[in-house]
């Protein structure tokens, strides 16, 4: 279940509830985390069983190394969101890169090119999960429900001016999953810096 | 996309804020970037900004105009009359439709202009172009229904790789795995949604009751009650300060709902979700098998051990998510194998007890006879979850020793459960039997009789 803005606190209790030993905090843990988990890896690597296999070495990889998570270097949110992303690339790159061995079909540019759009897709998924509320409602309304600027202001009961400042400020946020990021931290995943 | 995390560092605002602030200074995007130099389309109407003198200005690039890009032009005659004269916005006002351009959401004729200004200004067309490549980004969001199985699945291979210095106890799982079950119902049904009317039922001792009320009503029936948990543990009430006429499951449901100032609405999850949470965490530290594991939760009228009382909570969020998922057409699962043996467990163990109960109350025609003690009925449960329990039938702490069998009853646990939740009634109960008729139906309705609001 996702709150909004949940504080730093509940992070920091979480490590340490975690680093206790706390069975139960695992289960907390993973009510809050497992869609977003889950829907990353699906994301990348476009698989049910593949996804749940990311799923459960998320939620060990936290487990059994509480510590690896610093509160002072941003949400718990976006370290597992990172983590994921990470683990998920890993698994795609060798997945394809086993079956471009069995076939001499592809090329490794094309691999690349693949796991650079999984890679990509998941994150642009994040940023739309996380963005602020109201810029994800005019989104929502613009792009899935096909309102022009002027209808989703009227929807949104906000000014026209304010409707076409979301639609552009969320597409910038969205506009930054293309980032490429220093190895291991993938961009989009705020915080992580 | 109902997932709405936290904000992180994408603060409202991050990325216009610096856009905003060049517009301040310089009146205009940064002349270097735009390519409308003095002399540029917008340059004269601007005046004042100064051009970096190291800099070798660009050339603009050329206007894209209408005669230029093969479209027809239109005829005289179509000019003429009311249309609009081509719109002429400021620059202000073109980079703020960026956004609502890339997501085809203006105007014909804005989108006229916004196309013409991007032949002029690079900066605005560097943007665009991002912008439009951004909505390609926009994916339907994927279906979020996990498999609750993969909860089980998922916290059972971590906790084999680390075992937990404080373990959930046994006990306490099928509450944790009911909660976490309902909570992803929850999660996945829409607001109006919450508002569907359910009919709660149960068995009143004779025949069937109902009470209807909505799927957040019924969350609230759910708060309210595991309440009484979290009031033997010390922790907080639900209710506050409403006081409720008894402190029975119902009395405190009835004074939840009334008492609310608006009708039980989906805010209600966070606060349900929280103390389920809170339970399953602190019994863990309580439910060591000694210390609080033998405190009683009182129930008004009766009180079960906390292990007990943790077992019929997962039991009711079960029956009421199933409840739920009827009214809003959502498939439900029954609870797993060995969390369903326990709660017919649970219910066996007080069927004595229900039994002892109608006949004082003069439900049951029956009598113990006084010759033949030690009577008893054999509980066959098939399905997954099963298994066999031999219920007392004259003695009601349930410790009297059986003696003779005098009945024996076969039937599915599913199928139990809701007999036992009262939404199947004692006559029509899908019952395989033999032996003594009187006893099994006395056992059948004192089954239906465990249920109430």
């Amino acid at each position: 279940m996702a709150k909004k803005d949940a504080p730093p606190r509940w992070d920091r209790k979480m490590q340490q509830r975690l680093a206790r030993g706390e069975a139960a905090a695992l289960g907390e843990l993973y009510d809050r985390f497992a869609s977003l988990v889950h829907g990353l890896a699906h994301r990348v690597l476009g698989d049910e069983r593949a996804a749940d296999g990311i799923t459960r070495e998320v939620f060990a990889h936290v487990w059994e190394h509480p510590e690896s998570y610093d509160p002072k270097q941003g949400p718990l949110r976006s370290w597992v969101a990172t983590l994921t992303h990470r683990l998920a690339v890993q698994r795609l790159r060798a997945t394809e890169t086993a079956a471009l061995a069995q076939d001499a079909g592809g090329t490794t540019e094309e691999l690349e090119r693949r796991v650079r759009r999984a890679s990509v897709a998941a994150r642009a998924d994040y940023i739309v999960q996380s963005m602020p509320t109201p810029l994800r409602a005019a989104l929502e309304l613009a792009y899935f429900q096909r309102r022009d600027y002027r209808q989703t202001a009227a929807d949104l009961g906000v000014t026209e001016d304010e409707a076409r400042r979301r639609l552009r400020l969320g597409l910038q946020l969205l506009s930054t999953a293309h980032d490429a990021g220093a190895p291991g931290a993938p961009p989009g995943y705020g915080g992580a810096a | 996309m109902s997932d709405a995390g936290s904000a992180d560092r994408f603060e409202h605002g991050e990325f216009e804020d610096e856009d905003d602030k060049r517009e301040q200074e310089h009146g205009r995007p940064e002349p270097q970037e735009g390519h409308g130099g003095p002399g540029g389309p917008d340059g004269p109407a601007n005046g004042g900004t100064v051009q970096d003198p190291d800099r070798t200005p660009r050339i603009p690039m050329p206007r894209a105009s209408v005669e230029d890009s093969g479209r027809p032009l239109p005829a005289p005659a179509d000019l003429g009359g009311p249309t609009p004269a081509p719109l002429d916005l400021e620059h202000r006002v073109l980079t703020s439709l960026l956004g609502a351009w890339a997501l085809a959401a203006c105007s014909p004729e804005e989108t006229e202009a916004v196309e013409a200004h991007l032949g002029e200004c690079g900066r605005c067309a560097d943007e665009a172009l991002r912008l439009r490549d951004a909505v390609g980004l926009l994916h339907p969001p994927e279906s979020l229904d996990l498999d609750p199985a993969l909860r089980t699945r998922v916290l059972d291979g971590c906790l084999d790789r680390r075992p937990p210095r404080i373990p959930v106890p046994e006990w306490a799982a099928p509450y944790d795995a009911e909660t976490a079950r309902l909570d992803a119902l929850l999660q996945d049904i829409g607001a109006t949604e919450w508002h569907t009317p359910v009919d709660l039922r149960w068995f009143d001792g004779q025949s069937p009751a109902t009470r209807r009320t909505t799927v957040a009503g019924v969350i609230a029936h759910l708060l309210s009650v595991d309440g009484l948990v979290a009031l033997a543990l010390g922790l907080d009430d639900p209710l506050g300060d409403t006081v409720a006429e008894s402190p029975t499951p119902g009395a405190r449901t009835e004074a939840y709902w009334r008492t609310a100032h608006l009708p039980p609405s989906r805010s209600l999850r966070t606060p349900w979700r929280e103390q389920t949470h809170d339970l399953v965490r602190t019994v863990s530290f309580a439910g060591g098998d000694s210390g609080s594991a033998r405190l009683a939760v009182s129930y008004g009228d009766f009180e079960l051990p906390l292990h007990d009382a943790m077992v019929d909570r997962a039991f009711e969020c079960w029956v009421h998510a199933e409840d739920i998922a009827d009214a809003v057409d959502y498939p439900y699962e029954p609870p797993a194998p060995r969390h369903l043996h326990r709660m017919i467990d649970l219910a066996a163990r007080v069927l004595p007890t229900a039994l002892d109960q109608r006949r004082r109350t003069g439900h049951s025609a029956q009598q113990p006879p006084t010759d033949r003690p030690g009577r008893g009925l054999r509980l066959e449960i098939e399905g997954s979850g099963g298994g066999e329990w031999v219920i007392p039938l004259d003695s009601a702490a349930g410790v009297g020793s059986v003696e003779h069998e005098v009945a024996h009853v076969a039937l599915d646990g599913v199928e139990f459960c809701r007999l036992a939740a009262g939404h199947v009634p004692p006559a029509e109960a899908a019952v395989g039997q033999v032996g003594d008729k009187e006893a099994i139906r006395d056992v059948l309705f004192a089954a239906a009789s465990l249920s109430r609001l």
